[in-house]
Order: C-alpha cells, then sequence, then structure tokens
C-alpha cells in the first residue's frame, strides 16, 4: 500500500500540478524517489513536527495547493488533532491526512503506534472523508479520490505487502459506495482495510465449511457511509458479519448495528472488532488481531454456530 | 465613524479605532476589548503601512491575525477600508451577525479562522511556502500574543519556518506581559528573555515599542529580508483606557455605560493633549 501511495501520488502530480507532499520524518522511502526527483520543491520533510505538517498543509491549500500528509496514522492525526480539525476542517480544505500503519498494522511496536480508533475519531470531525482502501489496487483508487476531493480526506493505510484482494472484484471502486469484492447469495461480510484480507478467508472457510455462498464488501468508505448500499445487504441476505480492525465504538460494527435497526432489517448480524482495550502484545500482525479475538477460525466458528434465539438483531 | 481624515496620523486613527471598538462594546454581548487595544497598533502598522496595496485597494499580501481573541482590532480596520460594513461590525456577535468574538474564515478580509491559540504560525508559514515554491512576490503578517507563545506548536513552526528559507513571513507579537490569569512573565518567569530565544531559531528578531508606529513599520520595513522576521511589540494590556491597562479581568469585559463614557472622556483628553505637544 506504501508503495502504491508513492507511485499513484507521482501518477496524479503528472496530472494535476497542485500535489504536495509533506512528511514527518516518516517516508515511503524509496518508492517517494521519482516525485522527489521530479518534484523536489513540493516534498518537504518538516522533522518530527507534526502540528506544523498540518498547518503548513493548510496553508498551502488556502493557496490553493493540494497537499499530502503523510506520517504513521497516529501521527497524522493524533499528535496534531486540534490542526486537523482546525486548520484543515474547520476551513474545509482538500488536505488528505495519509496513515499509515492504520489500526494495529505495527504489531510490534505497541500500543503507541496503534491507531485503533482513527475511523471514529476522523469520522467525527465535520467536513472529513475517511478512506480505507483493502489492497493495494484500492490504494490507488483512493489516492485518486483523495486527490479529486473538494475537503479534507484521511487516508488509512496498511503498510507493506498486502495481496491483492480486488482484481475479480464484480463491482468497480466508486467513492462514497460500497464494493462488492466477492459474489455470495447466503452471507455477507462487510469489511474495510487490510483486515478484509481476513474476511475473505472467512468466506472461503465457511463455503467449505457449510456449503453456503459468502460474499465479501469492500466498505473503503467509511465516511459518508454508503447507507443505502449497507441497507440493501441487510435485507438482501441471511446473515451479515461485519469484520473490521478498529475499536467496538464508532466504527463499521456501530454504524451498521444502528442501520440494521433503522432499516428493520431481519437478518443475523454479527460483528466483530478490535477490543476496547490496548494490548500489551507483540508479534507478528495476525498474533495481535488474535489476541484481540480476530481470527478466521474464531469468526467462522461464530458465524456458524446457531443464532441464539431468532431476534431480528444480535449484535 | 467619521471618514479618515488625509492629515490623519496613526496615532489619531488608533484613537478613532478605540472610540469604535468601545461603541461595539456598548452592544451588550462580551468580547474581548483590552487584547484588540494592546494589539491595535500592530495591526494598524500591518494594514496601513505594511501591506502593499494595489490600485484596487487590494493588496497581494496576506494577514492572518494568529491571536484570534483580538479580532475586534482587526474588524475595525477592515471597516475602515471599506471591507466590513458598519452594520456588520454593529451587530457583532448578535444572532445572524457574521462577525463573532474569533475571526471565521469566508467572512470578507478574513484569510483563516482562528481562536485557538498557536494554529496561525503554521498556517502563514504554509502559505508563505506556497508563494516561495511558485515564485509569487506576496508577504504573509502574522500577528501573535505572548501567551501564545507558550504553545509548543508556535515552537515547532518557528524551528520549520527558517528552515524553508521563509524570508516573506513576518510575524509580531503583541507583548502585552498578560495571559487570562495573570502576567505572563510571572506565570513562566524563566521563558524571559524572549528576544534571543526567537533568534537563536534563526529568525530576524527585533524588539520594539508596540505602540509606536514608527517603531514597528522600521523594525519590518528594515528586516534583513533573508530570514523570517519577528517583531516583538512590547504594548499594555487594554491600551488607552487607564481602568482598563494591565487588569486581567478586562481580557473579556465589557464596560457599563458609565465605563464607556469614561473611557471616551479619557481617548478625547490624550487627543487634546497630544495636540498641544504638537
Amino acid at each position: 500500500m506504501r508503495d502504491t501511495f508513492a507511485r499513484t501520488i507521482y501518477d496524479v502530480a503528472k496530472k494535476t500540478n497542485d500535489v504536495f507532499v509533506l512528511v514527518a520524518d516518516i517516508s515511503p522511502a524509496g518508492s517517494m524517489g521519482p516525485f522527489r526527483a521530479e518534484y523536489p520543491d513540493r516534498f518537504i520533510n518538516v522533522g518530527v513536527a507534526e502540528q506544523t505538517m498540518i498547518g503548513l498543509a493548510a496553508g498551502l491549500a488556502l493557496r490553493g495547493f493540494r497537499p499530502f500528509a503523510y506520517t504513521i496514522a497516529t501521527f497524522s492525526i493524533y499528535r496534531p488533532f486540534e490542526q486537523v480539525r482546525v486548520d484543515v476542517c474547520y476551513h474545509d480544505l482538500p488536505v488528505t491526512m495519509v496513515g499509515i500503519g492504520g489500526g494495529i498494522t505495527y504489531s510490534t511496536l505497541g500500543g503507541t503506534h496503534h491507531a485503533q480508533e482513527d475511523i471514529a475519531v476522523m469520522s467525527g470531525l465535520p467536513n472529513m472523508t475517511v478512506l480505507a482502501p483493502c489492497d493495494p489496487a484500492e490504494t490507488a483508487a483512493a489516492t485518486w479520490a483523495a486527490a479529486r476531493a473538494s475537503g479534507p480526506v484521511y487516508l488509512r493505510l496498511g503498510k507493506a505487502g498486502e495481496p491483492d484482494l480486488t482484481a475479480e472484484a464484480p463491482d468497480p471502486f466508486v467513492m462514497g459506495k460500497i464494493r462488492r469484492i466477492r459474489q455470495g447469495r447466503d452471507v455477507c461480510i462487510l469489511s474495510f482495510g487490510t483486515i478484509t484480507k481476513m474476511a475473505c478467508d472467512v468466506a472461503v472457510k465457511i463455503e467449505a465449511d457449510s456449503g453456503g455462498s459468502v460474499a465479501v464488501v469492500s466498505v473503503h468508505t467509511l465516511k459518508p457511509l454508503d447507507r443505502e448500499g449497507i441497507a440493501r445487504v441487510l435485507g438482501e441476505f441471511d446473515t451479515v458479519l461485519v469484520v473490521e480492525e478498529h475499536a467496538p465504538y464508532g466504527g463499521l460494527s456501530a454504524q451498521v448495528g444502528a442501520l440494521a435497526y433503522e432499516s428493520g432489517a431481519r437478518c443475523r448480524l454479527q460483528c466483530f472488532s478490535l477490543q476496547d482495550r490496548f494490548i500489551h502484545a507483540y508479534g507478528s500482525h495476525a498474533y495481535l488481531l488474535d489476541k484481540h479475538g480476530l481470527s478466521v477460525d474464531r469468526i467462522t466458528r461464530a458465524a456458524l454456530a446457531p443464532a441464539p434465539g431468532r431476534s431480528s438483531v444480535s449484535v | 465613524m467619521p471618514p479618515p481624515q488625509t492629515t490623519e496620523t496613526a496615532a489619531d486613527r488608533c484613537r478613532r479605532y478605540r472610540r469604535r471598538i468601545l461603541d461595539i462594546s456598548q452592544s451588550g454581548v462580551p468580547l474581548h476589548i483590552a487584547p484588540a487595544f494592546s494589539c491595535l497598533e500592530l495591526v494598524d502598522a500591518v494594514y496601513h503601512d505594511l501591506m502593499r496595496r494595489s490600485g484596487d485597494g487590494g493588496s497581494p499580501d496576506t494577514f492572518v491575525l494568529s491571536k484570534g481573541h483580538g479580532c475586534l482590532a482587526q474588524y475595525v480596520v477592515l471597516e475602515d477600508l471599506g471591507v466590513l460594513t458598519s452594520e456588520q461590525l454593529d451587530s457583532c456577535g448578535r444572532p445572524g451577525s457574521i462577525l463573532g468574538s474569533h475571526p471565521d474564515y469566508g467572512v470578507p478580509g478574513i484569510e483563516a479562522s482562528t481562536g485557538s491559540l498557536g494554529h496561525g504560525l503554521g498556517i502563514a508559514a504554509g502559505m508563505a511556502l506556497a508563494d516561495k515554491v511558485r515564485g509569487d512576490d506576496r508577504r504573509v503578517f502574522v500577528v501573535l500574543s505572548d501567551g501564545e507563545l507558550q504553545e509548543g506548536s508556535v515552537w515547532e513552526a518557528m524551528m520549520v519556518a527558517p528552515s524553508l528559507g521563509l524570508s516573506n513571513l513576518v510575524a509580531l507579537v503583541d507583548l502585552n506581559d498578560f495571559q487570562s490569569l495573570g502576567r505572563t512573565s510571572e506565570t513562566l518567569p524563566n521563558f524571559y528573555p524572549i528576544v534571543d530565544k526567537v533568534a537563536s531559531f534563526g529568525w530576524d528578531c527585533r524588539d520594539v515599542n508596540g505602540h509606536d508606529n514608527g517603531a514597528i513599520v522600521e523594525a519590518v520595513r528594515g528586516r534583513t529580508g533573508t530570514a523570517p522576521t519577528m517583531v516583538l511589540g512590547r504594548t499594555v494590556k487594554g491600551k488607552g483606557v487607564s481602568y482598563m491597562e494591565n487588569v486581567p479581568i478586562w481580557h473579556y469585559r465589557s464596560p457599563s455605560a458609565e465605563e464607556y463614557q469614561q473611557a471616551l472622556r479619557e481617548l478625547e483628553a490624550a487627543a487634546e493633549a497630544e495636540a498641544a505637544r504638537a
């Protein structure tokens, strides 16, 4: 995702002439080479000074540039939160905050580097658009969408080496619309970001274990959320799962739960998110997700377990 | 407010602005009077002497009031320049008004929304960076408060701006030695002196009387032009009205009808004394 972002931003710059890249001492190093070589004036490492990175981005945007402010997700939005809120969102400026390592991607770096509530925090800001692509191809599309947005964007990325999940997707990427990336009839899994890979693996396993047919939907645009599209899914499938690498509050689970109620959905809804706690564990990304209770086996087992009673919604 | 006289001095003009601010203060809406009085000469000098004017009255230069709570100083100048209307100022802070107690981007003449301290310098630096990259001959002026210098974000921007070579950035600090709860120099005494700290970050830093138009203008015009400039203007909070000067409660209080009359009399007396000296 990191390299795809860097390559795409170079493509965008060649076509639009108003891109500016600011980094706070974290950069997609090698892959930014072509951009830096061609636009040396429009790539600045401000140092470890995230508040000023966002302030500069706002000033640049007020002068007509389209800045991308890039660093590890926690530092691109939490450290300079008030600059994001006031300098960017209050002015409704086309600045994109790029957060690398969204969720708990940085699995050996500890809680200081985990952006596990970023969707909730960014979605709460007026004017903000929140994008979380699931694979490199969607990262390219989301970067282009951010470059065309009229206001602020938070672009939540993973890290590097993510597999392709969308080459055979039946739907194209359209900002603000959910995207079916795997066809199915009985169960639908809603997911976003890099954990969509786990959602796809769950789909395969449920099909193998139960014989049912499982769809996967990439909810790459968390704000504005495609409420109609999600309501359609809730009406269309017997079982809907939400798999998200985010705190249980203020992310996709909470919003889908509310939508299910509002739309009178009769499906079985099960939500799988990170736990509401900091975990003091280190290891692979999969290991940390497992510590939070998220694994292919666990989600599959829960999904295939008999529904408790027959309430219209069970969250 | 009477129309500006061609022979009007900066001191006359600022007295007229103070009277106008006092008039607005009688609307019953709580406004920051004393913070506007302390930065008035700095704001006035930027608009009338430092920003370049094109034929149509516009300017290639930009003003950002980082100490947004001093915005009455900016509003009265913008009214004088015909950018804001008298009706807009008269309705400040009332339902339906476009003007509040902090500058709001989108209002005529307001280039950035401020109010939360520590934001304006970074935004101004971004504007100056854009102008430098594009090769545009534009200058960005930004007025900060001394309490605002306590924000870490200001020092981040102070560190970054000279390294980016932003010689087109001019900051003026309203050094009135007061913050909401008391004297700034007593709140954090070890922060002083300031001028060497600013200079050590690579700024062209000058220390002047912040109520002296000539000194402010000379300090900015005399800058080296090779680095961003910061003018520390020593000022008096509530300047011009005896009972407001250096009295913290006037940070956010409007005078009563009686206090208003007294303030007007003091401004009148000061004008007469000055005329007699001349």
